[in-house]
């Protein structure tokens, strides 16, 4: 039922596929090396400095240097680790990380496998990230390391629950898992987006608009938690445990923790675009919604909410670990139960 | 011993066993080179036993061998982020000593650079504070502004951490002619950024939650370890050297000692001994204002009381000021030579910071780590 340009000019042969599979790939090395840029600059304009300006024009050329330098370094496995783990952890990580984009939908005429249980998918292999930090956390043998992976352990799961709630919200709203569905049902302008309702009487948008901002809220604060992105970055909070899981990795090894870091931004970005402002559908109804728009709408929209992330990591400071839990349980989980069935509730009657 | 407030879990019928944890003294947030051993039940500390040393330098042994001026540069060095307000009391019992009376110019200057430089250092702490915290933007702003006052104290003595300014009998150099000029220009944008501060960090939500009823240290606890600056006027002792026992010039000037109130949570909690040090910026402020307007514009040789060759008589003199950590005083024995047969510094950081143990057990490690930034220690100092 998906349809797939790649597919379609190529047919599914093995090359199709190959293709199909290293497309995203490419985008996420690219959108990684903006993203770093992003993080130097919004910091430092966040900060009241000017940031790297020596390596290219405004230090455009930074991250490339960065990844050069993390390329470069030794790649230190200490004698106390277990090694097989410690070596595979970040690599789980990363394909945690990287799997989640085979359901992305880019546009109407790609995504890489579009099954129909794509949210189902994306929550399943985002849950495997745990495994890679308690992993590599274990295998560390060192005191920090347990403690932020313990810590991540704990917030990663409990942060599940009131996501996975605002998930089965939009997907009782949409009647369908697909994230292809999903979008196609937010078409025709900004007035039509999820966060809006979806289609529907004015009265009754007017009603649940107000739920659905909470319910993007939660998903958001939800994902900041799942990506270990500030307020939530305690499984690595540098002034108490030094780098928390990854306080042994060096090199590339580390770079991959990153990788996946960034990565796992850009999806839960994605995800709240899709489930929330309509994916790669533009805000303007028909105008500029050519099939080759789809993908710039749909980046444009997750780089706002990248930038978003960045911005608050340099704001504001962190929660302590009984706190996020208290926030996460007492708060967050029944006012997503409630969302939950007000959005049922429309999904009824509108 | 007042009630303190601890966070309870009930780990149901687990046992966990205990880990020992060395936080120190590497690690980004112990402000130097101090080693905590630290007891750890699952994130909860049970024990806290700071090891010091690491940065000693032999600095009290090292004076005697020194001429008394030549001590001055070690006393620089002992708390670096202070130094200004360091060298005062060490002048000050030098001069009671010799028995010199220094001009009301020169100690109108003495107050401006010590209460910059007390800006300066609680810009520091609650910098380095909020940083703890995991807030790293304020911490930029705040040593953005630390920069003014590092420019004039460097235009003054050339020295932008260890400045070897005040001189036993006077001062090393005049100010520079902009001198007034600057101060009134820093006081207005420490204003300003202290506004910006207070929004982005001390009103944050997360910032009081983190902050608020950790680390609580009564008012008994507190006199009782002997705890002196903005940690014992966060428990609400109104007790101040410049106000108390007034030294220079500081009676003539009108400014208030901010104590603790529990605004946000109990008296004496982390926030509150954050909060003191961030009005004594304002009160420091005020001080500035009133001592540039009493400053007289005429240069004067400011070295002109400065012995030639010290030798005070035999005897001894503990001479104390209010350092922007607390009470610093210096007991220096004089056997008639011109080398001191003893200078002891009572060191602030190191007293305050034996009320870490007391205040931090019972707290989760997140906490352990804000308590610490709350004491604001140089390990310059607590190790001398």
């Amino acid at each position: 039922m998906e349809q797939n340009f790649v597919y379609e000019l190529l047919g599914q042969e093995w090359y199709g596929i190959a293709i199909v599979s290293i497309l995203p790939l490419l985008f996420v090395l690219g959108y990684a090396l903006i993203a770093i840029l992003l993080e130097l600059k919004v910091a430092s304009w966040v900060q009241d400095r000017l940031g790297p300006m020596r390596t290219g024009w405004w230090g455009v050329l930074q991250p490339i240097a960065e990844v050069l330098k993390l390329l470069q370094k030794e790649d230190i496995t200490p004698d106390a680790v277990n090694k097989p783990l410690f070596n595979l952890a970040p690599f789980i990580m990363f394909v945690a990380a990287y799997a989640a984009y085979a359901v992305l939908p880019f546009s109407s005429v790609f995504v890489p496998a579009g099954i129909d249980l794509g949210l189902f998918f994306i929550f399943a292999v985002g849950a495997l990230a745990i495994i890679g930090i308690v992993m590599g956390g274990w295998a560390s043998n060192n005191k920090y390391s347990i403690l932020g992976a313990m810590r991540a352990a704990s917030q990663m799961v409990s942060y599940e629950i009131p996501a996975a709630i605002v998930l089965l919200a939009i997907a009782s709203l949409a009647g369908s898992l697909n994230m292809q569905e999903i979008i196609a049902q937010q078409g025709g302008g900004i007035h039509n987006w999820f966060i809006f309702g979806g289609e529907g009487s004015i009265l009754g948008k007017a009603l649940i608009t107000p739920v659905m901002i909470v319910m993007f809220i939660l998903y958001f604060v939800a994902a900041l938690a799942e990506t270990n992105r500030t307020p939530f970055d305690i499984p690595e909070g540098e002034s108490e445990i030094v780098a928390g899981y990854h306080t042994e990795y060096s090199g590339m090894k580390f770079a991959m923790f990153f990788f996946a870091e960034y990565s796992n931004m850009f999806i839960v970005s994605a995800l709240t675009a899709i489930l929330f402002f309509g994916g790669w559908q533009s805000p303007f109804g028909d105008f500029l919604n050519q099939t080759w728009m789809h993908p710039v709408w749909m980046v444009s929209k997750a780089m706002f909410f990248v930038f978003v992330q960045i911005w608050l990591r340099w704001t504001l400071p962190r929660f302590r670990v009984d706190q996020l839990m208290d926030i996460g349980w007492k708060t967050m989980v029944p006012i997503a139960f409630i969302g939950f069935f007000a959005i049922a509730l429309w999904a009824m009657v509108r | 011993m007042a009630e303190r407030k601890t966070i309870e879990y009930d780990f149901g019928r687990v046992d966990t066993e205990r880990m020992r944890l060395n936080v120190g003294p590497q690690h980004p947030s112990t402000h130097g080179v101090l080693r905590l051993e630290v007891e750890l039940e699952g994130e909860l500390v049970t024990d806290v036993i700071p090891h010091i040393g690491y940065l000693h330098r032999c600095m009290e042994k090292a004076s005697e061998a020194m001429t008394y001026p030549q001590v001055i540069p070690f006393i620089d060095r002992m708390d670096y982020i202070s130094s200004m307000n360091n060298e005062w009391p060490y002048v000050m019992g030098m001069e009671k000593m010799l028995d010199i009376e220094v001009s009301e110019r020169i100690e109108l200057i003495r107050i401006i650079m010590a209460e910059l430089n007390r800006i300066g250092n609680h810009q520091i702490a609650i910098a380095t504070f909020g940083l703890d915290a995991g807030a790293f933007t304020p911490f930029l702003f705040l040593f953005r502004d630390r920069e003014m006052i590092l420019d004039v104290f460097e235009a003054a003595s050339g020295g932008r951490l260890l400045y070897n300014y005040m001189w036993i009998g006077g001062l090393q150099r005049d100010v520079p002619p902009t001198f007034k000029e600057d101060c009134l220009r820093i006081v207005k944008t420490v204003r300003e950024t202290n506004d910006e501060v207070e929004r982005l960090l001390l009103g944050n939500r997360i910032f009081i939650d983190r902050t608020a009823n950790v680390g609580i240290l009564p008012a008994d606890v507190a006199i009782n370890f002997a705890a002196s600056g903005p940690v014992l006027r966060g428990s609400g002792v109104p007790f101040d050297l410049r106000r108390s026992e007034p030294y220079s010039l500081y009676d003539r000037f009108d400014f208030d000692i901010p104590v603790g109130r529990g605004e946000v949570g109990t008296v004496g909690d982390s926030f509150d001994r954050n909060i003191v040090r961030f009005r004594e910026m304002e009160e420091s402020c005020k001080i500035i204002e009133q001592a540039v307007a009493m400053l007289p514009d005429a240069s004067e040789d400011v070295r002109a009381l400065v012995p030639k060759r010290i030798k005070p008589p035999k005897g001894e003199i503990y001479c104390k000021a209010e350092n922007p950590k607390g009470e610093l005083g210096f007991y220096i024995i004089s056997d008639g030579t011109a080398n001191p047969t003893r200078v002891k510094a009572r060191g602030t950081s190191f007293v305050n910071l034996a009320l870490l143990p007391e205040i931090s057990k019972g707290y989760l490690i997140a906490d352990l780590i804000l308590i610490l930034g709350s004491i604001d220690i140089v390990l310059g100092e607590v190790d001398r």
